[in-house]
């Protein structure tokens, strides 16, 4: 499968920074109470500034694995670093400097798109000048503006896409989470989507997107499959297609959705 | 950072604005909210009525004399009885009663004037439809006290004699002895705990249906703003519908307000935190606002019943009773009745307060504990 016609590759190299890992992912497990193993001794490294894809078939971990990270499920055993510090230890801290966007959008459907962003921003601890300037920016960029006094409930599935992501980076993360941010909205939103992602990726933000499009997949710069929360393949597109023997990752995949299968029946 | 700084930046006001604007727009909790506390007084206030008078009455004369007809003024005179008319004879009064047209008949014997002036026990009857104990009880007592009345006058006339005992009933803090008097206070008790348990819990439950709790968590905020943001917009809903119910409920049904409000207002605090704590309770048990409510109904249930809210709690069987106790409402019960109706001070209700305080941070600690910024 081919990239759909998108105008943007993937970013050149990590920016400039501190030379440390974004995540650090060691032995990480999570056993839920009914008993299910959704993640097991999982070792992953993202590097700083890296658009990194998290695939995997449905009930492999991903949606676990981001959640653990971002502080909403806590660990079951091991260890996981986000910017540096440990998820177990400083949620709060690590909080501050992520950025989460699930498919369910977050936002809140009876206030209008100037007021969710407001509420977002203000929540990260914008205040002031410096909040008015931020919105006035973001409502901008993601050209919102002639929208601004529409409630969320009420737009279309891509604006509310645009909209969930400024609500997601109104602080400038230096860490953004999006799972499966793009199920459910049509190819031209899609692609304005992953503009803007890139945009973030230029500006350092280092980005983990778990997706379901394979032409997405062949976005990321470096891609981990997961299975049964198990991971089962690392590394660069190329380094995917080389190690499965296929020719595009949608093949991969389901060589490995047909495995999962079989492994479990 | 300076405290002022820390308070104006403080993440608890992000979460109270952003509250106190969804519950502009939400029609339907805005109707609620307002519109229930006139509801539920005059639901309550009008139709709760515990004391059962003005019975329709027929009366079989069969004496018609001076004596049987000061009888029956006597009776009607209670106010327990209303005069439908007169019956000819037995038939006709069974038939009264079973169509409904009369729920109770006078009857007085023929010889019953005779009698009286021979110095003999003058007989006579009142029937009462009593399927319903409750509403024949008040009835059957207040004829009872009117023959007795009815005989002491004539043994006073008769032997021009002051009767031997006066005996005055001074029914205090309720002279007229009127439901609502005892009903409107526990009007606000009930509204409260359906707006901090009912409501409250869905508030918290929809949240976390639509996703926005999930993204929350992973703010910077803090499950103190996080929680206080979502919780003090109803407790202030709180005191407005009280204030809504006692203003009301001066206008209307003319309770008595002989307590201090000031203490009223800093009592009810204690009792809202218990009840916003079952509220915090049950968002954690419910999945989803369908479950919320039901067990918010089923949370109400022993509130409305055994709190004495309706029913007097004394009269109830002795496990019953213990439930009651188990239940905030029935401390704050006495509170309101105490300083509304008997204008009584902290001196006399330190035990209720003292137990409604104490269930209020114990409900509140473990709901607090129970919701964890985690989405497990």
């Amino acid at each position: 499968m081919t990239a759909g016609g998108a105008p943007a590759g993937p970013p050149a190299g990590p920016p400039a920074g501190p030379p440390a890992d974004a995540v650090v992912i060691e032995g990480l497990r999570k056993v839920f109470h009914s008993g299910l193993v959704a993640v097991d001794h999982l070792d992953l490294t993202i590097h700083r500034g890296e658009v990194f894809g998290l695939l995997g078939p449905n009930g492999s971990g991903k949606t676990t694995t981001i959640r653990m990270l971002c502080g909403l499920l806590t660990p079951t055993a091991g260890h996981a670093s986000v910017v540096g510090h440990d998820v177990a230890r400083e949620p709060e801290f690590i909080r501050t400097k992520i950025g989460y966007m699930s498919q369910r959008y977050g936002l809140y459907d009876d206030l209008t798109v100037y007021e969710n962003l407001r509420f977002y921003a203000t929540v990260y601890g914008l205040h002031g000048r410096a909040r008015v300037e931020r919105l006035d920016k973001h409502m901008e960029a993601i050209g919102l503006t002639s929208r601004r006094d529409q409630l969320a409930g009420t737009l279309s599935g891509g604006w509310k896409q645009r909209l969930a992501l400024a609500c997601a980076t109104a602080h400038e993360p230096e860490m953004l989470f999006l799972d499966e941010p793009t199920a459910g909205v049509d190819p031209a939103a899609r692609r304005a989507f992953w503009t803007s992602i890139y945009q973030l990726a230029q500006g350092g933000t280092t980005i983990l997107v778990t997706t379901h499009y394979m032409d997405e997949a062949e976005r990321c710069q470096r891609l981990a499959f997961l299975s049964r929360g198990h991971l089962i393949g690392l590394g660069t597109v190329k380094e995917i297609l080389e190690h499965f023997h296929q020719p595009t990752i949608e093949d991969v995949f389901i060589e490995l959705q047909e495995r999962d299968e079989g492994a479990a029946a | 950072m300076s405290l002022i700084t820390r308070l104006r930046e403080s993440r608890f006001w992000p979460m109270l604005w952003k509250e106190f604007i969804q519950m502009r727009r939400d029609r339907l909790t805005l109707g609620l909210l307002t519109g229930l506390p006139a509801i539920q007084l005059i639901l309550f206030g009008y139709a709760i009525q515990t004391d059962v008078r003005h019975l329709k009455t027929v009366v079989l004369d069969e004496s018609r004399t001076a004596e049987s007809r000061a009888l029956v003024s006597v009776m009607i005179n209670t106010g327990n009885f209303d005069l439908v008319g007169a019956v000819a004879d037995r038939t006709a009064l069974r038939n009264a009663i079973e169509s409904g047209a009369a729920s109770a008949a006078l009857v007085i014997p023929p010889d019953y004037e005779r009698n009286i002036k021979r110095g003999r026990t003058a007989e006579a009857q009142i029937i009462v439809d009593a399927a319903d104990p409750q509403s024949s009880g008040s009835a059957i007592s207040g004829a009872q006290l009117a023959a007795l009345a009815r005989g002491a006058t004539i043994i006073a006339e008769h032997y021009r004699a002051p009767p031997p005992i006066d005996m005055r009933v001074r029914p205090w803090y309720n002279p007229e002895q009127r439901s609502a008097v005892f009903i409107v206070p526990g009007v606000i008790g009930i509204l409260l705990t359906i707006t901090m348990t009912l409501i409250t819990s869905t508030a918290i439950v929809r949240e976390r249906e639509r996703g926005t709790l999930e993204q929350l968590i992973v703010t910077p905020i803090g499950k103190p703003s996080l929680m206080l943001g979502k919780l003090v917009p109803f407790m202030l809903v709180g005191f407005v519908q009280m204030t809504v119910v006692l203003v009301l409920g001066k206008l209307i049904f003319r309770i008595p307000t002989i307590g201090s409000f000031a203490l009223l207002y800093v009592l009810t605090v204690p009792f809202i935190v218990a009840s916003l704590g079952v509220g915090l309770l049950i968002s954690t048990i419910a999945r989803n606002q369908v479950q919320a409510m039901q067990v918010s109904f089923f949370f109400m249930l022993p509130n409305i019943l055994l709190s004495g809210y309706i029913f007097p709690r004394v009269a109830m069987p002795v496990p019953a009773q213990w439930i009651g106790l188990l239940l905030p409402l029935t401390y704050y019960l006495t509170i309101l009745r105490g300083i509304l109706l008997k204008g009584i001070g902290i001196e006399q209700l330190w035990r209720p307060t003292l137990a409604l305080t104490a269930f209020a941070a114990l409900i509140f600690a473990i709901s607090v504990r129970r919701f964890s910024k985690t989405i497990e």
